[in-house]
């Protein structure tokens, strides 16, 4: 299956259209909002990626991505209906504005050099909600990242449970923690990278059993949503509560990264704890030359570490 | 005592009948009247139960009567000993434990606790968890493993709690901690589920070799109100919600989340807590020893391929 869609490809847009800012409503180029990897040139706000958009931010040969069960779908075990509409109908208005089958893709790829497993949860599919699919497709990635004793990354996203699966959406909990289980004590390295909004029972179970937590600065990150919590006790919360920094700060993650840095950063870790890919002390021309070579987007594509960025926990 | 719409009925024919026991002057033949109400309050008690809707049932397992986690530790075990705290930050009332003895045997009781009156409903923060509830049991759990002890997990909670602090204290991080635990605790585990079985906070003490539910519980994704203003954008939806999630334990069974169904005394456990008592701990035995004799390395895998497979019916290529 195709992960990159006529959509994704041209993605970049004619030159000259005005990208506008969803947090500070302040207009950019769509193409400088678009080589940031969809940062707010202006106010760096991070706007949520599809998830073939950050596998192309992430891998360094996309194209060659090996997928992980790619066509797995729901079988709806409940016969879940609203209002007369069933949820294969529900989910079939998904399917076809996002072009994907289910909300997370998975698969194999390098990340600087190192091979990894990769699944990615993409918040336009019902709001990266987890039902079946993608507790069995995460569980999946968990087992050939152990088959084959490769590092994984997940980068996490969803607003909780998918209702309409009910209590095997609940499950799924269970069944991806108790992978992780087996995936940890077989010694592997699992880096969760949380990005807006990582809530409810993904939180819960395989989104913050890693070894090494990053966020994306600005994420929602918790367990219950804040709407409900401001419901319950009748008062409005502060705005960054829930926050990738409020997290942070609460000692929950381990890093905050912005979106250029990430890439660097992630291939750094899979070094520093596992020895792959490309050593972390190789100098830096040395680096920089491998990482054009292999971005199929060119040099702007292959985001570096930001050294302006203060030190002392954030990257 | 508190009276759902449903058990007016049945509560008016338990008082006619107390009364007539208790009245020594009643005139005419007083035996045959009270088997005749005993007769109508057990044809009664069937029709009524037989008619209830999911949503019905979502108020029965929420029942204020209902007997709670302590409750039953009183009932079905000797010895016990509450522990308290988490070792991090404080102890939530609104989780208990400790080790116990049931039928003379060695184990560890973990349940989630909701209130008798309002007082003690504001203690326990009615039931809700916080991730200090939830660390407290996962140090039980890794006690019980350490002194080989099987693990008696009792849920009955609305969700855990959501609040700030909870956040701010890592709740998710609370709940996942457990699941990776109990997926790979090396003693044998049976879960009940008491009364509410709701969303992360109860799977959080759920995952075990048996999984058992008493009749009148439920066990839910997300409360019927929750589900309901997520899918129907109106938490009023509520009844239509819980009819559709499928959260009865007949359903469960079905979906192969559940292995078995506790029954209750007629009425539900909150009539008579002695009787439901009996009931559980006869389940619990039997489910223990069953368990006993099992290799622990079989038993740990067998508990790993029970989660794995769940959901696995529900999934196809296309």
């Amino acid at each position: 299956m195709k992960i990159f869609g006529r959509r994704d490809r041209e993605r970049r847009g004619p030159e000259g259209l005005w990208h506008t800012c969803r947090e500070c409503g302040e207009m950019a180029y769509e193409r400088e909002f678009e080589m940031a990897h969809k940062v707010c040139p202006k106010c760096g706000f991070h706007e949520r990626l599809s998830a073939p958009e950050r596998i192309a931010l992430l891998l360094d040969d996309p194209e060659a991505f090996v997928q992980i069960a790619p066509r797995l779908a729901t079988t709806d075990p409940l016969k879940f209906e609203r209002d007369g509409l069933t949820y294969p109908e529900h989910l079939a208005r998904y399917q076809q504005s996002s072009g994907l089958i289910e909300a997370v893709i998975c698969g194999k790829g390098r990340l600087d050099g190192a091979e990894i497993c990769l699944a990615v949860i993409d918040f336009r599919f019902l709001g990266a909600s987890m039902g079946a699919v993608v507790g069995e497709k995460i569980t999946l990635t968990v087992e050939a990242a152990m088959e084959a004793r490769l590092p994984l990354v997940i980068v996490n996203c969803s607003g909780g449970a998918r209702m309409q699966e009910g209590m095997l959406s609940l499950m799924q909990m269970a069944k991806t923690s108790a992978a992780l289980r087996r995936f940890h004590d077989a010694g592997l390295l699992y880096i969760s990278v949380m990005t807006d909004p990582t809530l409810a029972g993904v939180t819960a179970s395989f989104a913050s059993l890693a070894d090494v937590i990053v966020a994306e600065p600005g994420a929602t990150i918790g367990f219950t949503g804040r709407r409900l919590i401001e419901q319950i006790v009748k008062q409005k919360l502060p705005e960054d509560a829930q926050s990738a920094e409020f997290m942070q700060e609460h000692g929950m993650v381990d890093l905050v990264s912005p979106r250029r840095a990430l890439k660097d950063l992630l291939g750094r870790l899979l070094n520093l704890y596992t020895g792959a890919g490309a050593p972390v002390d190789s100098p830096a021309e040395e680096a920089e030359a491998a990482s054009v070579e292999e971005s199929p987007e060119g040099p702007e594509a292959a985001p570096k570490v930001d050294e302006s960025q203060p030190a002392g926990g954030q990257v | 005592m508190a009276t759902l719409e449903f058990e007016r009925e049945l509560v008016k024919l338990r008082e006619d009948l107390e009364e007539i026991r208790e009245d020594r002057g009643f005139k005419g033949d007083r035996e045959a009247r009270i088997s005749e109400l005993e007769f109508e309050l057990k044809a009664r008690t069937t029709r009524v139960f037989a008619e209830l809707t999911p949503w019905d049932k979502v108020q029965l397992a929420r029942h204020p009567d209902r007997p709670h986690a302590l409750d039953f530790i009183d009932l079905i075990l000797t010895d016990f000993v509450e522990m308290h705290g988490d070792r991090h930050f404080g102890d939530d009332p609104a989780v208990v434990g400790g080790p116990a003895k049931l039928a003379g045997q060695r184990v560890m009781v973990i349940g989630h606790q909701k209130g008798r009156d309002t007082r003690e409903n504001v203690r326990r923060n009615f039931g809700m968890a916080s991730p200090e509830g939830f660390r407290k049991a996962r140090r039980l759990m890794v006690q019980a493993e350490k002194f080989g002890m099987p693990v008696v997990t009792l849920l009955d909670i609305p969700g855990a709690s959501p609040v700030l602090e909870a956040e701010e204290r890592g709740q998710a991080w609370a709940i996942a901690d457990n699941l990776l635990e109990m997926a790979g605790l090396r003693v044998p585990i049976v879960v009940v589920v008491i009364g509410e079985g709701g969303s992360g906070g109860a799977l959080a003490l759920g995952i075990g070799d048996r999984i058992l539910m008493l009749e009148h519980t439920v066990y839910s994704v997300a409360s019927p109100e929750g589900a309901a203003s997520i899918v129907w954008r109106d938490h009023k939806f509520a009844p239509e919600a819980a009819a559709a999630l499928k959260l009865t334990p007949p359903d469960l069974i079905e979906l192969g989340i559940v292995d078995r169904i506790v029954p209750e005394p007629p009425g539900g456990a909150h009539i008579d807590f002695d009787a439901a008592a009996e009931l559980l701990v006869g389940a619990l035995e039997d489910e223990l020893a069953a368990l006993a004799g099992r290799d622990i390395d079989a038993l740990v895998a067998a508990r790993y391929e029970k989660f794995r497979s769940m959901g696995r019916g529900a999934v196809a290529p296309v």
